[in-house]
């Protein structure tokens, strides 16, 4: 995405969330909703396929949601959309102040992680809402994993505020509430179930395939290459070839892999890749490949894929709540001179397939 | 949850330091810490993903860890650009 991608973010559109306008004594507050409509079912379909996931942003500051007085909890999110959806509807039926604060349209852990869900964030939000002013106590609770940004006895030292963390899951806020704010030990843990990396793989997809297809298109034209020059049949054959040993190393990478992830044994992630490439690669290098093309682009294909694949699952380890920073790089000083070698080999074979073809 | 590569993170844990006031143990999202005797103990820490938000959190400075961003890609990228590693915000993490 590039340098552009955490600057400045259009706040969404329509604000189909908003009701109305509450006033309280430090000024007017945007009263909103915590119906689920099919406008926001339709912005997460967009997101989570990639479409416009940067302007997926909320406005910053205070917002009301029901009848909230004095005496109400303040619950802090981060302005982007789904953070914020996943609040509102978790409050439906009760009345609470929702505190945004600006982490340029992205979701509260990644923001902690980089800083813009942070304390001095919180501490300026908390001023420039006057909240000291609409609430007559001082407790703000905000989601466990804002915690990464945040530290809680610097903001009671600077705000005067008390943090309390919630659950890490806002679906878990009305038993929350509903228990005199006990979070459970299942409530604070961190989930990767096949659902929540089921979620990832349209993204995955994408970024991948922003890789393979200009390789794809590549490689099916020089698959036409040979001593005697250029053959549009053999491109036809071979490069075939080449786009099914491809698609597999995406299939193995970017879907099978993420899906099948605790079932692939070992706990490096390039490994499991690298087996679902293997996986996803038996069958047609065993029928359909040796009809279209020769051994040393079998050879080469058996390289290349699981490499391919394993590269794209050791980059998984971003998207996956549990793999540490110190595990990827012990996982990267085994496995990626494994994978230089044999996408190496793979192109020597591959080459030497053309030269061979005569 | 699933387990990732035992006995290589940098989380350390100061017992001397400790004051017992449990934060690190809210905001663990892997269950890596307990209390025992009004302190802190280690329950599990292989299960620690280096997220930062125990040390970030504690009064005393008694956690230390090397947080950061844990993508692969990212580390590649700041290694050639002789950078720290950044997020792209790439779909998956930016959830």
């Amino acid at each position: 995405m590039g340098k552009d991608c955490c600057g400045d973010v259009e706040i969404g559109g329509s604000r189909h969330w908003k009701t109305g306008v509450l006033e309280t004594s430090a000024g007017s507050v945007d009263r909103i909703t915590s119906d689920f409509s099919w406008r926001d079912r339709i912005g997460w379909w967009r997101t989570r396929c990639g479409i416009g996931r940067m302007t997926f942003a909320v406005p910053p500051g205070l917002h009301a949601l029901g009848e909230p007085g004095a005496d109400s909890d303040v619950f802090v999110t981060a302005n982007y959309k789904m953070s914020f959806d996943h609040l509102r509807r978790s409050l439906a039926g009760r009345n609470a102040w929702i505190l945004v604060l600006n982490t340029q349209g992205i979701n509260v852990w990644c923001a902690a992680g980089k800083g813009t869900f942070s304390t001095d964030e919180l501490v300026a939000r908390i001023a420039d809402s006057g909240l000291a002013k609409v609430v007559s106590h001082s407790r703000i609770i905000l989601p466990q994993l804002g915690a990464v940004g945040v530290d809680a006895g610097e903001v009671a030292a600077q705000s005067g505020f008390t943090v309390r963390y919630g659950p890490v899951r806002a679906d878990d806020i009305p038993a929350y509430l509903d228990s005199g704010y006990k979070v459970t030990g299942e409530m604070r843990r961190v989930r990767f179930r096949t659902m929540d990396r089921a979620v990832l793989i349209p993204v995955e997809v994408l970024n991948v395939g922003r890789f393979i297809l200009p390789a794809m298109a590549i490689l099916f034209v020089l698959a036409g290459v040979s001593r005697s020059g250029f053959s549009a049949s053999g491109m036809r054959l071979q490069g075939s070839a080449a786009l099914i040993a491809l698609a597999a190393a995406w299939l193995a990478g970017s879907v099978l892999g993420p899906l099948l992830l605790p079932l692939l044994p070992c706990r490096m992630l390039s490994l499991k890749g690298a087996l679902a490439a293997v996986l996803v690669l038996a069958l047609p290098a065993l029928w359909v490949l040796p009809q279209l093309t020769g051994r040393l682009d079998l050879a080469a294909y058996w390289l290349a894929v699981p490499a391919i694949a394993s590269f794209i699952m050791m980059n998984f380890t971003g998207a996956t709540p549990y793999t540490s920073p110190s595990g990827v790089r012990l996982e990267m000083k085994r496995s990626v001179p494994l994978q230089a070698i044999c996408g190496v080999l793979a192109i020597l074979l591959w080459l030497g397939q053309r030269i061979a073809n005569g | 949850m699933m387990r990732y590569l035992p006995g290589v993170v940098t989380l350390a844990l100061d017992q001397e330091e400790c004051v017992g006031c449990t934060r690190c143990t809210q905001v663990c999202p892997h269950g890596v810490f307990e209390m025992a005797d009004k302190r802190a103990v280690f329950v599990d820490r292989d299960a620690c993903m280096e997220c930062g938000a125990c040390a970030k959190n504690c009064p005393t400075d008694a956690i230390t860890v090397d947080s950061g961003v844990g993508c692969a890609l990212a580390m590649i990228i700041g290694a050639l650009r002789g950078t720290e590693p950044t997020c792209e915000c790439r779909g998956g993490t930016c959830d």
